[in-house]
């Protein structure tokens, strides 16, 4: 009673810390017939309109994060669950994940895993027709997905006959219809070409700029990501060991939790330590920010 | 050693994967097969231990024509790493399948032996011994699939797309694995589009593009043409694309190492006027 007191102060304050959308309070869980823990006492905010990359090495829990971020766990993954997790108030094990993934959507590394219908178009309208709304309602917000991520022309075509770039637009399109307030993606470009990557990872930032969703994904391609990103998260053997602005993150030594910097950020980090003309307050973390810090000296 | 004559593929539904391909490919050369989804890397792979034989054209191994021989005997020289690693997956222990094909070649106990623990220490996978294969994860199935290969030891190793779903670190181990195996005299060739990957390792490049090669050369020199990359669904490295922006200073486009660069650019910064 108190607690919710004090929110609503906040929220009259304009505080932004007293919207959350997701909040991990002290969160474990272990797998059935693992040893290990997956996740290890995981606290985590999510706040509206935040983009959030996750990133570590293979196995140290992203994955197991994101599922719990949207009731996967522990309703479709059983195992030992400690902790709260609540999604947009709710909590996530009392809640199940009909409910939940209309808040939090979940993107998977494999399209495939996610498609299924003739069409694009029923793929995308088909969690919608589940929910058994109006088939006017189903239609606007069909039209509406396909179009914000610029795959109208791909309506009447079967998804299996879509490259992955495409086929993972659709994926994204499914999950949108559903008008989440946040966008789950687990590794998303990870079968892609470089320029397809690139593309989606465009229409990602798209979604986070023009329609204020929330994003957490998580990646190995940082250059493509982390000029744009809010929060940069490093996760090893089921902790998160930093949490912040990605220029402050950079500046640790990652390379034990399996992550390489941009090269840009290398290059500048490199500079920094040669105590040179140039001393970067904030590691670059694009071609166009380490330019600019270079001609800022020269003129 | 390798020699890809004029080579035609079509596959039963039709579609046309490989368009006139010619590639020699020498002892101990480290060559990279790049180029988009659906570029014909894969089918060019198979055709390299015989999985697939031209529809036109011939591929020559050591002299000896593939539609003449078996995938068997090709294997003992060219070991072919799939994509989907789970592929080649039967057995019911990591151990068991690895001393597979040693077994079927024909070692004895002792080589054999050595041989699965060596590959496996190498791919960091001794604890996984008696596990069953389909449990790993996706990274260690693909680690897998490379200690088998490794374990009978092939002139050539093939790999397809190795760096898919691999972390940084993941990344490096395989990074100083091909430049092992390379000094050892063995030829490696890789598919891939991790331009970041390639930049690295900067092997040969050749470039397809809808079943044709359209460019053959240096890293050193593939990877600074954005527009050939381009049109090929692919970026160029971050440091080509810095080096190229930091012209105003005198800094030349080049696969440069960051430690390099910064050195050179703090060099340059310090020869430059002061205002």
């Amino acid at each position: 009673m108190r607690r919710n007191f004090k929110r609503a102060t906040r929220e009259a304050r304009g505080d932004n810390e007293a919207l959350k959308l997701i909040e991990v309070r002290d969160l474990s869980f272990r797998y059935p017939g693992s040893s290990n823990y997956a996740l290890k006492n995981v606290n985590l905010d999510v706040r509206p309109g935040e983009f959030i990359v996750l990133a570590g090495r293979s196995g140290c829990g992203k994955t197991t994060l994101l599922r719990c971020l949207n009731g996967l766990i522990p309703h479709f993954y059983e195992g030992d669950f400690e902790g709260k997790v609540l999604v947009d108030g709710k909590d996530t094990s009392e809640n199940p994940p009909h409910i939940l993934s209309q808040i939090a959507g979940m993107v998977f590394q494999n399209p495939d895993s996610q498609l299924f219908a003739l069409t694009v178009e029923a793929d995308v309208a088909f969690p919608l027709e589940n929910l058994g709304l109006p088939r006017e309602v189903i239609r606007e917000r069909v039209d509406w997905a396909l179009k914000i991520l610029g795959i109208e022309e791909l309506r009447n075509r079967s998804p299996f006959e879509l490259s992955g770039g495409q086929k993972q637009k659709v994926a994204i399109a499914s999950v949108l219809a559903m008008k989440p307030k946040v966008l789950l993606l687990d590794e998303p470009t990870s079968s892609l070409d470089p320029l397809s990557a690139k593309n989606l990872i465009d229409s990602i930032l798209e979604l986070n700029k023009r329609e204020g969703l929330s994003i957490v994904i998580s990646e190995h391609r940082l250059e493509l990501l982390l000029p744009h990103a809010d929060r940069l998260i490093i996760m090893d053997e089921g902790r998160i060991i930093y949490d912040g602005d990605p220029r402050n993150v950079l500046e640790k030594d990652l390379m034990p939790y399996g992550i390489s910097a941009p090269s840009v950020s290398e290059v500048a980090k490199y500079m920094n330590s040669l105590k040179g003309p140039l001393k970067f307050g904030k590691i670059p973390l694009s071609v166009e920010e380490f330019v600019n810090e270079v001609r800022r000296v020269i003129e | 050693m390798i020699s890809v004559q004029e080579v035609e593929y079509v596959y039963p539904s039709g579609i046309k994967a490989l368009d006139n391909v010619s590639l020699e490919i020498g002892r101990g050369e480290l060559v990279a097969l790049m180029g988009e989804n659906g570029a014909g890397k894969t089918t060019l792979l198979k055709h390299l231990n015989g999985l697939l034989k031209p529809t036109k054209g011939r591929v020559l191994i050591d002299g000896i024509d593939t539609r003449e021989a078996t995938v068997a005997s090709l294997s003992r020289k060219i070991g072919l790493v799939f994509q989907n690693a789970e592929d080649m997956f039967f057995s019911s222990t990591v151990w068991d399948e690895v001393a597979f094909a040693l077994k079927n070649f024909g070692y004895d106990e002792h080589t054999i032996k050595k041989r699965v623990e060596w590959a496996l220490r190498f791919m960091e996978l001794e604890e996984y011994a008696n596990q069953s294969p389909f449990i790993l994860s996706g990274g260690e199935k693909k680690r897998l699939a490379l200690a088998i290969i490794l374990a009978w030891a092939p002139d050539v190793i093939a790999l397809d797309e190795p760096t898919t779903g691999q972390d940084q670190l993941q990344k490096e181990k395989l990074m100083e694995m091909i430049r092992l195996l390379n000094t050892q005299g063995r030829t490696v060739i890789i598919s891939s589009h991790d331009v970041e990957f390639i930049a690295k390792l900067k092997p040969r490049i050749v470039l397809m593009k809808q079943g044709r090669i359209i460019a053959d050369g240096k890293a050193e020199e593939i990877l600074l043409d954005e527009d050939l990359l381009i049109s090929c669904n692919l970026l160029p490295p971050q440091i080509v694309s810095l080096t190229k922006s930091l012209n105003f200073i005198g800094v030349k486009p080049s696969l440069i190492e960051p430690r390099k660069l910064a050195e050179e650019v703090v060099a340059k910064l310090r020869t430059l006027p002061k205002h």
